[in-house]
């Protein structure tokens, strides 16, 4: 079964020519991206037509995609909650706000997405918003000086079906969303 | 509050300079303009003579890397800007991207026409979705505009520019790991020379900037070398953003004067430590510098000053502890970083970072050793300077300078058999085995490591 719609590889192809004549190689992230926004997480299929949109073996693109963390290589939740433990973060009480994150979902310890599939909670480095900390994001948007109460709102929300509005800019419908945005295809205005 | 000139924060106040009507209402491009008048020459005499220095933190004289990019070897020019923050503690290029974008992409093209570039990448870090969302739009008005595109502002000079999104790893923020990420591999660093002005992305000659630094170069144009020299310490001029955080009142980024002193920026920019308690310890360049104290405070913020009292200006990213907090925690948590982000190329990094995390945890957690200490100087000098790249000696400054500065801390936790501040530990000497992520391993078959 190939990942992508006959539209969608069209697409693709059009990602490919951002970059130079022969570097299209260029184009792995922003085809993970694609191919995860597609199934909600990079799969073996998804690898598949990776390889087949560069011209490379599965191998080797997996081995790109393991490398990074934003590239879920395993099944994930709906929607990733990430919550910022580094430094300045740890300093304004952001283990609390783990704690209250992985409580919430319902997580055992060392279990990173519910029961039911919705929810991955994520223990993230430096968000780059330490004047915000402790810092929470909801599939990539940010959400300001979250307490353990407000990130057990947050996910009590996306339960619902809610999309909480971050605190600056507007917020992907979910992970799957998010990752059709950083492959490039869309702006969610 | 402080009275003193902000140069590529002057609009943060004001919403309108998002869009690109408000950025030209503002002054925009003009520095752009008045770059195209010149050739390209002249555009590198002007910033080398601005004394501009890489905002990244090497702060290397941006002109002069300008005139290293080399002409006419037969491939393309390329420029790449490296927007891949993530240096636990800077927030300073996320902000200026989302309150002026088009600064950064002014900068960018001036950058270009300098150096002769025809295609230019801007490096987004993945988790920045919101920043980068700002900054496609951006980029495409500058291309609804002209700005972009063949004959830019109608001068005969061609520029594309594609924004491309990384996928979490700090690692990427090292330029020769940048451009192996951009090339569609892993973000794994390799070794220079080659120079990536030589041979950099797509082994063609490659010039990489740092947001803020590029950020300032629309105003050097447009108010001149001489304008900007003056501003800052002579060695290094200008103005700086400082991002500061942790126990801090008004946490936030503020652009000040280089040379300012470290007490202007902690008790009149940002409000002083958290709830009048006294000052502990801080970053001055992001967790990868090495730690100063209280007795530091009026330190200038500059290069040379910096590094005069023992540190690294860095990004100029501070991260402010209070009294009542642990530095070995504070240390067990950077160096964690590093472990974490170690991209596994280099034995020192990958192995010793994983192994001062686990001595680190076990002194924390009131196990530790009285031999803990000499070991933790024995393993971080033997990382230090033995690897491709820098991150494992970003892993190494504050175990040294923690040792240096706290070392009877680690000793009372060694003695107490627990942590002083948290309380945490067994309080006593003991036979029971630490937690598990503390112990050391059990040696792996090795058909276990081959399966």
């Amino acid at each position: 079964m190939p990942v992508l719609t006959p539209e969608l590889r069209e697409r693709a192809e059009e990602i490919k020519r951002r970059y130079p004549a022969g570097r299209e190689r260029s184009a792995m992230l922003p085809l993970l991206y694609l191919v995860q926004s597609e199934q909600g997480s990079v799969t073996e299929e998804g690898l598949r037509e990776v390889a087949d949109l560069l011209g490379l073996w599965t191998a080797e693109v997996e081995a790109v995609a393991s490398f990074y963390t934003m590239l879920r290589l395993r099944p994930t939740g709906a929607h990733v909650v990430s919550v910022c433990t580094n430094l300045s973060c740890a300093l304004r009480g952001a283990r609390a706000v783990l704690d209250a994150a992985t409580r919430e979902a319902g997580l055992a310890p060392g279990q990173e997405t519910s029961e039911d599939g919705l929810i991955t909670v994520h223990e993230e480095e430096c968000l780059g918003a330490c004047d915000a900390a402790p810092i929470v994001q909801v599939d990539f948007a940010n959400h300001d000086r979250v307490t353990p109460e407000g990130v057990a709102e947050l996910i009590d929300r996306l339960r619902r079906g809610e999309v909480p509005a971050p605190s600056r800019g507007s917020a992907p419908r979910d992970f799957a969303h998010a990752s059709r945005i950083l492959a490039g295809l869309e702006d969610p205005r | 509050m402080i009275d003193a000139p902000r140069i590529i924060s002057a609009n943060w106040d004001d919403s309108g300079a998002v869009p690109i009507d408000g950025y030209l209402a503002r002054g925009g491009y003009e520095g752009l303009r008045r770059a195209l008048s010149m050739s390209p020459a002249e555009v590198i005499e002007e910033v080398k003579a601005s004394g501009l220095r890489g905002r990244g933190g090497a702060g290397f004289p941006t002109g002069v890397k300008w005139s290293f990019v080399p002409q006419d070897t037969g491939k393309p020019t390329y420029v790449v800007c490296n927007f891949d923050e993530s240096e636990p503690g800077t927030f300073n290029n996320r902000e200026l991207v989302e309150r002026e974008p088009h600064q950064l992409i002014e900068g960018l093209i001036i950058a270009a026409y300098a150096v002769r570039s025809s295609a230019a990448f801007i490096y987004c870090r993945g988790e920045y979705l919101w920043p980068g969302i700002v900054l496609d739009r951006a980029i495409s008005e500058a291309y609804e505009r002209g700005f972009l595109g063949r004959d830019v502002m109608g001068s005969g000079y061609d520029l594309e520019l594609v924004m491309h999104r990384g996928a979490g790893a700090y690692i990427c923020g090292e330029e020769t790991a940048l451009l192996s990420s951009l090339e569609g591999f892993r973000g794994q660093p390799r070794l220079r020379p080659p120079f990536p002005a030589v041979e950099g992305l797509y082994a063609s000659p490659t010039l990489i900037n740092n947001v803020e630094t590029l950020c300032f170069v629309p105003h050097i144009l447009r108010r001149g070398a001489a304008w900007f020299a003056a501003i800052g310490t002579e060695k290094s001029p200008g103005t700086k953003m400082f991002s500061i955080s942790g126990k801090v009142e008004r946490p936030g980024n503020y652009e000040l004067p280089m040379g300012t002193p470290f007490r202007v920026l902690l008790e009149d920019a940002a409000g002083g430590v958290s709830d009048g308690r006294d000052l502990k310890a801080w970053t001055p360049g992001g967790s990868s510098t090495p730690l100063l104290t209280a007795e530091h405070i009026d330190v200038p913020l500059d290069f040379e000053s910096i590094q005069a009292a023992g540190s690294l200006l860095g990004t100029g990213a501070v991260i402010v502890m209070d009294e009542t907090d642990c530095i070995v925690e504070a240390t067990r948590r950077m160096v964690r970083f590093y472990a974490h982000e170690s991209c596994g190329k280099c034995t020192p990094c990958r192995e010793g970072t994983w192994w001062v995390s686990r001595v680190l945890a076990r002194i924390e957690d009131g196990y530790g050793r009285p031999e803990d200490l000499p070991l933790l100087d024995d393993v971080a000098s033997k990382i230090l300077f033995r690897a491709f790249c820098a991150l494992a000696d970003g892993a190494v400054s504050p175990i040294q300078s923690s040792l240096k500065h706290f070392r009877a801390e680690y000793e009372q936790h060694i003695a107490e058999h627990r942590c002083p501040f948290t309380g945490r530990g067994p309080g006593a000497p003991t036979v029971a085995e630490a937690p598990e992520e503390t112990r050391e391993p059990e040696p792996i078959a090795i058909s276990e490591v081959l399966r």
